[in-house]
């Protein structure tokens, strides 16, 4: 025993001495801005290729599109590196002006050229969010002739239809319109590739902050940019660190080693909720919980059946319990902050209601079919809760869990019967859902397009021709009355029971003040906060 | 030539034919670890280029991208151009990361090395006393003890204990820093050298940033630690009973040699033969990076970039940060096969 004992009183000590409660420091510092979130989403850094939800966050501080909505009342456009812009009689061009006199973090001045060089740039790249810009008949090979300088601080974006203004404006907002630093990206170019291995992992914006470093699976820093043209941002520095579980990024928070915790679950806000040093800041996201029904399927063609399962979800108690705080129910196809948004939900639980369009459908007993469901606490909830009520009149759910890139992989070659699943949108514009749900040109195994109709195998049938007019629409109110028009459609015969609208909800240290969550996630922003 | 020189000479030709085998042994290994895991990710259902372009692509980025990974071609042809690459230590370039592989495993290998290396040094240290004490007294009150904390740590979930762990240790009692490797405000006081970060801190002399990275390893190494001391004090003991039933030890009795001497001299000397492959092996076990724990304690190791990357299928990081957990796990071997020639007689003599 002699042995042992001396050991454990050594490890003891060893233990005190390095862990003593005076070294552990509970405070970030002053003007440090910490946030823990899992970032293992980051694939790029370069404006023309970031899609992932954190990177989109990061861009929206520290580069500048060429223009900006108010994230309150996204109706109000106004311009960020733009000035003024106005349309030709024809509506096939937009002569912007850019604002003067304002410069780069590198001190270089924001100009046309640079203007000019980031969407030829991003359009000859051609990288997963080309397409943003790429949809106004934008392509590798007539870039140069589309997108034209016509001053040193102004320039004519050209188009190969009379597009809605409002449509081309708001795609103008996403974070691939951002605008890069021309003359420090060309300094890095290699083999004509403009910049793009450099920029991925390096920086070479305006906005508030700059890009210090990202270091995968670990951390991201953004420091203030002292040549920012606008207000100077609050905070020195603004680091997110990768913690990947919830539970102990709620831990953290209560300890204050971070500022802000950005993947709290159901669970860990309610226990959050009696914390006075805690405090939560909301907003309602794009992103929207569906399942869909594969029209391969013959069961699943029926409309009947669809109508069926739509009256078959608790969309209340999922959002009351497993969802609580971070969902509302919503059952159109645009969510709630887009121009056209229909905000009705006809639908709830009524089994009887469920029976009797089975029994019509000659299927009075219920059959069985497989959902593929993302195998992350939340889905996988969602999907247990609604395997339960369809039970209820005998549909029999066998549930198929799978990892993201699975579930989708299989989605996408149309091999499943039910997917449970999220969209979220790729710019602020109502087209970008209507192109998905609601328009399906070719619905054969080989189309080259893979819109949400398609993987569904859903011929949307003169909704197609709907989604292309409303697109050309240059009143926004008539462009609006449209789109709700498309919904109401969608929402009564369609293979899509969609359910909720996500609502993010960050937790904060209580003396954080000042951070806005807001409708896309290049939106949410901390340039000016305190704490 | 006279017999000495004939004899020196035999034995360098034998030590040379055994060395030629072991090199052929492992670089055989090394190929078929290759070829498996090339093939288990040519066959899981997950499209890698969804990974690099996203869901949202148009199919000339998709068709770009679907060239640019190679996957146009056969399987075998992508197998052959990727061992070149191999040969000449080009590992590739993962495409999540965006960054070479190399430069990957440089910084996520030398995080999970820490903690492991902490992990397998507090395993040992108590689990071989523990492990020998409870031979010693077999079916006694202590045995018990040991054998419980054995079976909880054998088990329990480390997830579950991990976070428990954390709510008692860091959120409730305050001895100890949370999750990460060290405070924010001593991350930039160190300059990355060896990437380990007890080593960084000291050879720069920054002492608070020592202790702050101790105070930040402490509960996950301990985590560890007891999972490797639940097996190892196990294995301890059921080798030491196997020892202390033998003749050698009645002899020893007999002729009035001090008990703690059998203990802890003969029968654990003998006792080590075997234990030395179960430390390895553990060892290797932690090496490979414990993906649950790293998770927990958001340790930015190589356990959780290789589940990212197979999460994604980027099969270039998969691949390489397979070769590294198939060179340690052999590394470890060949050693253990080492120390098994230096500790046990009958072996250093044929040898």
């Amino acid at each position: 025993m002699f042995h042992s004992r001396k050991l454990l009183a050594a490890s003891v000590a060893v233990f005190a001495l390095f862990a003593g409660p005076g070294l552990v420091a509970a405070e970030t510092p002053a003007d440090t801005l910490v946030q823990a979130w899992a970032i293992d989403d980051i694939i790029s850094l370069d404006p023309a290729e970031v899609f992932e939800l954190s990177t989109s966050e990061m861009l929206g501080n520290s580069y500048e599109t060429l223009i900006g909505y108010d994230p309150k009342d996204v109706t109000k456009l106004f311009g960020k590196v733009a000035d003024s812009w106005t349309v030709s009689e024809d509506g096939k061009t937009i002569s912007f002006k850019i604002k003067e006199g304002r410069t780069f973090a590198s001190g270089n001045p924001i100009t046309a050229d640079d203007v000019v060089y980031s969407f030829v740039r991003t359009i000859k790249m051609d990288k997963s969010p080309a397409f943003i810009l790429g949809q106004f008949g934008l392509t590798p090979d007539n870039v140069e002739q589309m997108v034209v300088k016509t001053g040193d601080n102004s320039f004519d974006f050209k188009m190969d239809k009379a597009y809605a203004p409002s449509f081309v404006l708001y795609c103008m907002t996403a974070t691939v319109a951002s605008i890069v630093d021309k003359k420090l990206v060309a300094e890095h170019e290699v083999n004509g590739d403009f910049g793009y291995e450099w920029l991925k992992t390096n920086y070479a914006g305006s906005g508030p902050y700059i890009i210090r470093e990202w270091r995968p699976n670990e951390a991201a820093v953004l420091e203030r940019n002292e040549n920012y043209s606008g207000e100077k941002a609050t905070m020195a520095r603004v680091i997110y660190r990768h913690v990947p579980e919830g539970a102990t990024q709620r831990l953290m928070l209560e300890k204050g080693d971070v500022d802000i915790a950005r993947n709290l679950g159901a669970e860990e806000i309610e226990g959050l909720k009696s914390n006075p040093d805690v405090a939560f800041q909301e907003g309602a996201k794009g992103t929207l919980y569906y399942f869909s029904l594969n029209q391969k399927n013959e069961t699943l063609a029926k409309p009947e059946v669809a109508e069926a399962m739509k009256y078959l979800v608790d969309y209340q108690a999922i959002a009351d319990t497993i969802m609580r705080g971070k969902v509302k129910v919503h059952q159109t196809f645009l969510p709630e902050g887009f121009l056209g948004a229909l905000n009705e939900n006809p639908y709830s639980l009524d089994v009887a209601k469920a029976k009797e369009l089975l029994a019509k459908a000659g299927l009075p007993d219920g059959f069985t079919v497989t959902m593929d469901t993302r195998n992350t606490p939340e889905i996988t909830g969602m999907a247990q809760a609604i395997q339960g009520t369809m039970a209820q009149a005998g549909i029999k759910i066998e549930i198929v869990p799978g990892d993201g890139q699975q579930t989708l992989t299989k989605y996408r070659a149309r091999n499943h019967d039910i997917y449970i699943g999220v969209w979220g949108p790729d710019y602020q514009d109502p087209h970008t859902n209507a192109d998905t749900f609601a328009k399906n040109l070719d619905n054969s195994d080989g189309a080259t397009a893979k819109p949400l109709a398609w993987r569904n195998a859903w011929d949307p049938k003169d909704l197609s021709a709907k989604v292309d007019a409303a697109v050309m629409e240059a009143d926004p109110a008539k462009r609006a009355a449209m789109y709700q028009e498309m919904q109401k459609e969608i929402l009564a015969n369609s293979p899509y029971v969609i359910m909720f609208q996500q609502i993010e909800v960050a937790g904060l240290r209580s003396n954080v003040k000042g951070f806005i969550v807001g409708p896309s996630f290049n939106d949410n922003n901390y340039v000016y906060v305190t704490k | 030539m006279d017999a000495k020189d004939e004899g020196r000479h035999s034995a360098l030709l034998s030590f040379l034919n055994r060395a030629g085998r072991l090199v052929v042994t492992v670089a055989l290994t090394f190929l078929g670890l290759l070829l498996a895991t090339f093939l288990i990710g040519r066959v899981v259902p997950i499209d890698p280029v969804l990974a690099v372009v996203g869901d949202r692509a148009t199919q000339s980025t998709y068709d770009q991208a679907y060239k640019a990974l190679g996957l146009d071609k056969s399987l075998a042809e992508q197998f052959w151009i990727y061992l070149q690459k191999v040969v000449t230590g080009d590992f590739g370039t993962s495409f999540m990361t965006k960054r070479p592989i190399l430069e990957d495993i440089a910084r996520t290998f030398p995080a999970t090395l820490e903690l492991a290396t902490a992990g397998i040094l507090i395993g040992t240290i108590l689990g071989i006393p523990v492990g020998v004490w409870a031979a010693v007294r077999q079916g006694k009150l202590f045995d018990q003890i040991v054998r419980v904390l054995g079976l909880v740590g054998y088990s329990a979930p480390i997830f579950w204990l991990a976070l428990v762990g954390l709510l008692l240790f860091y959120a409730k009692l305050g001895w100890v820093s949370g999750p990460g490797r060290i405070d924010i405000s001593n991350e930039y006081v160190i300059t990355r050298q060896t990437g380990i970060m007890l080593l960084d801190t000291a050879l720069q002399g920054e002492w608070d940033a020592f202790r702050n990275a101790v105070s930040h390893l402490v509960l996950p190494a301990s985590l560890l630690g007891y999972f490797s001391l639940a097996y190892i004090s196990r294995m301890t003991r059921s080798f030491m009973l196997n020892e202390l039933s033998q003749e050698y030890i009645t002899t020893a009795r007999v002729k009035g040699v001090p008990e703690w001497r059998i203990i802890w001299v003969h029968a654990l000397r003998n006792a080590a033969v075997p234990l030395v492959t179960v430390v390895a092996l553990s060892y290797a076990t932690l090496l490979e990076g414990s993906v649950l724990t790293e998770t927990v304690f958001a340790w930015p190791g190589l356990g959780l970039y290789l589940t990212n990357s197979l999460q994604s299928a980027d099969m270039n990081a998969v691949l390489g940060a397979t070769i590294v957990v198939g060179a340690v796990f052999i590394g470890l071997n060949l050693l253990s096969d080492l120390l098994y020639g230096l500790l046990d007689p009958r072996i250093r003599r044929r040898t």
